[in-house]
């Protein structure tokens, strides 16, 4: 079926879950910004307001959605998956078939079409996997801007492909050597070049995360995922999903499919996040699970922090989540409890990557492994009369070599350790129904 | 009231601009930080802005940015930045405290101001927090008597200009150039014009900081500010020359702010 939902539904028309004027989700959000910074943001929200209710901007974004993006992404039965998730219906909302490998495209097209409208030339984003890296050096190609991305210099190793990719398609790839060399300095890095070039420059955020607008307009830039799943699931099933699996590092993906189900009660919303080697060994990016309130890179949220309020190194083998901050929204929705949030461990997320790879013929972005571990453990729970919505946010071409890796197929120090790493026959003994090396179901 | 209004005063009744000096605190050490502020102090630096070293310095360039990864890995904690006032001030000096705004926040906004102000301190800087989102510290500077600096820049609009210095208590900070810290070959020509916009909305002293590392631009920004701010340069002059290095800096910063073309001392 085709879906009658367009990206715009979810931008002209305010959600109904809106931040405060200044950007407040509770006591969440808001700008904890330098000064110098203020008057772009305000220019940012300002071209966003205006641009949410000009039909021509909607319209241009509808059209490179379908004809470029290939929205609406499909909506697929998992049905050899649900054998391992206690008979659990799992359907997957394919964002992974979106133009770029991912959701990312989403967001970008959204703010590079706004960065023109500003008359700004220069485009500057953060990138951790790449993904978001790769979408916007694919839109800056598009139309015509200049493109710089920060990388983590560990994730420029971890991730070299979409570095290569990045480049091949014009965009300058620098990587960032401070701190722990990942994400979370990349963006530091993004924010020194913003306050130093903000004139000409736009800071294209990746993620929900941010100083105002950012995480309020990200998010309705995914909306567009959580109105298309929620017509495909009602139509292909004739009721609502009982849970949506989503992973969560910074959050968009997981806000983007969750928004359109915030009104409806009964379904439970669960946010995976990183657990990496296990979050009693200290070395993970759950940040929901584990974190405390606080601020950083501009938005008051939860994070990872020493009892100093520096912030934490974060780990998982997931470059796209590896982050010790979380976007603002997910932070209230937590504190409400409309939404909750569990770890998943480097092990599980690889043994649901192979999983996935066997059964449904689909290698996912380690990412969105996540949440697939993550409903294979809502399946078992709910059991065989449950359907559960999984957001598979992402491909995983880029982690063929660190899943290599991890699986022993080539040499590598990913985890070549014979504790963590896996053979892909385990795997599949691993996500069978009987037993289960995941753990056992959790609440 | 103000704390750090009479050192600009009696600056200003010299026909002369202040100089504010910047180190992080726990850089190299603590003690060795102590030392070095009480360099300054004795060389000529009117006030001491005593960093708070941090994970995720957003408005810092690479020379401040090493130096609080020094300190952090030396071992500093942030109860350090009380001791190194309180010892620092009973030595004789005048400082206030520059930090991005998770770590207050984390120790307690309260807490934290009760704490400063029981070492000594006179305020804080705060490069990351605007005053749309201050109210607790609003609160804890007035119930603890402590200065709040709040930054502008040059592309702070009318608007912000106005309600931030109505936010502000003791001096304002302005940037002279759209950018992080970090020592510059040039004064960017936008800080005596931002530094005129402030004047238009208050009479606080205003101090101009961000790239100032000479003494002759020292002497240009005091003929337009109140007070000169040095960062970067003191940082370097640490790992270039040590105490020694400091001194030698401080001098000729202090010699500069002494040489400016200004305008007739005004009433304070």
């Amino acid at each position: 079926m085709t879906t009658s939902v367009q990206a715009s539904d979810g931008i002209e028309t305010p959600s109904g879950h809106e931040p405060d004027e200044k950007g407040h989700f509770g006591r969440y959000g808001g700008r904890f910004v330098p000064e110098a910074l203020v008057a772009a943001l305000d220019e940012l929200a300002a071209a966003y307001e205006k641009a949410r209710g000009d039909r021509e901007f909607l319209d241009e974004l509808d059209r490179l959605h379908r004809d470029y993006t290939g929205r609406p992404s499909p909506l697929t039965d998992a049905s050899k998956l649900s054998e391992h998730a206690g008979g659990a219906r799992i359907l997957l909302k394919r964002e992974d078939l979106n133009h770029t490998g991912s959701h990312k495209i989403n967001n970008v097209l959204g703010q590079a079409l706004l960065t023109k409208r500003m008359g700004k030339k220069r485009v500057i984003a953060e990138t951790g996997a790449g993904q978001h890296g790769v979408a916007t050096a694919t839109a800056c190609a598009l139309m015509g801007l200049e493109c710089v991305v920060y990388m983590g210099e560990v994730d420029t190793e971890r991730q070299a492909l979409n570095v290569a990719r990045m480049r091949l398609l014009g965009a300058t790839v620098i990587p960032v050597k401070t701190g722990s060399r990942t994400l979370k300095d990349a963006i530091n890095e993004a924010l020194r070049d913003w306050v130093t070039h903000v004139d000409e420059t736009h800071y294209l955020l990746g993620t929900v995360a941010g100083p105002h607008p950012f995480p309020m307009m990200v998010r309705d830039f995914h909306r567009v995922i959580g109105l298309e799943a929620r017509e495909q699931v009602l139509d292909r099933v004739g009721r609502l999903p009982d849970a949506i699996a989503a992973c969560v590092g910074g959050g968009s993906n997981a806000i983007g499919i969750f928004h359109a189900f915030l009104d409806d009660a009964d379904v439970r919303l669960v946010g995976f996040e990183p657990g990496g080697d296990g979050v009693e060994s200290g070395r993970h990016g759950a940040t929901l699970s584990e974190g405390s309130p606080g601020a950083l890179h501009g938005a008051m949220s939860y994070l990872l922090q020493d009892e100093d309020g520096q912030t934490a190194e974060s780990y998982s083998i997931s470059a796209g989540l590896d982050y010790p901050g979380v976007g603002p929204e997910h932070a209230l929705l937590k504190d409400i409890g409309r939404a909750e949030y569990q770890p998943v461990t480097d092990r599980e997320a690889m043994d649901a990557f192979a999983l996935l790879c066997r059964t449904e013929g689909i290698i996912p972005a380690i990412e969105s492994a996540h949440a697939i571990a993550g409903a294979l453990k809502l399946g078992r729970e709910l059991g065989p009369e449950a359907v559960i919505l999984v957001n598979l946010s992402g491909r995983g071409d880029k982690d063929v070599d660190t899943a290599a890796k991890w699986f022993g197929m080539i040499a590598g120090n990913e985890s070549a350790e014979d504790a963590s790493g896996t053979s892909i026959a385990e795997a599949d003994l691993g996500g069978s129904p009987a037993g289960s090396d995941t753990g056992s179901v959790q609440r | 009231m103000s704390r750090v209004g009479p050192i600009f005063a009696a600056a200003r009744a010299e026909g002369r601009g202040a100089l504010i000096g910047y180190l992080p605190a726990g850089y190299p050490t603590v003690d060795r930080s102590v030392e070095l502020l009480g360099a300054m102090v004795e060389s000529g630096c009117d006030l001491l802005e005593i960093g708070v070293p941090y994970s995720d310095p957003v408005m810092d360039g690479p020379t401040v940015q090493a130096a609080a990864e020094t300190a952090l890995r030396a071992g500093f904690r942030l109860k350090d930045v009380l001791t190194v006032v309180e010892r620092v001030t009973a030595a004789g000096g005048k400082a206030v405290v520059m930090t991005y705004f998770n770590p207050v926040m984390r120790y307690g906004v309260d807490a934290f101001a009760r704490d400063l102000a029981s070492a000594g301190g006179l305020g804080l800087i705060t490069p990351d927090l605007i005053p749309d989102e201050a109210d607790d510290w609003l609160a804890a500077s007035e119930q603890h008597d402590l200065d709040r600096t709040f930054l502008v820049a040059p592309s702070s609009t009318e608007e912000r200009i106005a309600s931030t210095t109505a936010a502000t208590r003791g001096c304002l900070y302005a940037s002279s150039t759209m950018g992080v810290t970090g020592a510059r070959g040039a004064v960017d020509a936008a800080a005596s014009v931002i530094v005129g916009r402030c004047r238009a909305h208050t009479d606080l002293p205003i101090g101009v900081g961000l790239g100032v590392r000479s003494g002759d631009q020292a002497a240009e920004v005091a003929a337009f500010a109140d007070g000169v701010i040095v960062g970067s340069a003191f940082v370097t002059a640490v790992e270039e020359g040590g105490v020694d290095g400091v001194r030698a800096l401080t001098a000729e910063l202090a010699a500069g702010v002494r040489r400016a073309h200004r305008p007739e001392p005004q009433p304070a």
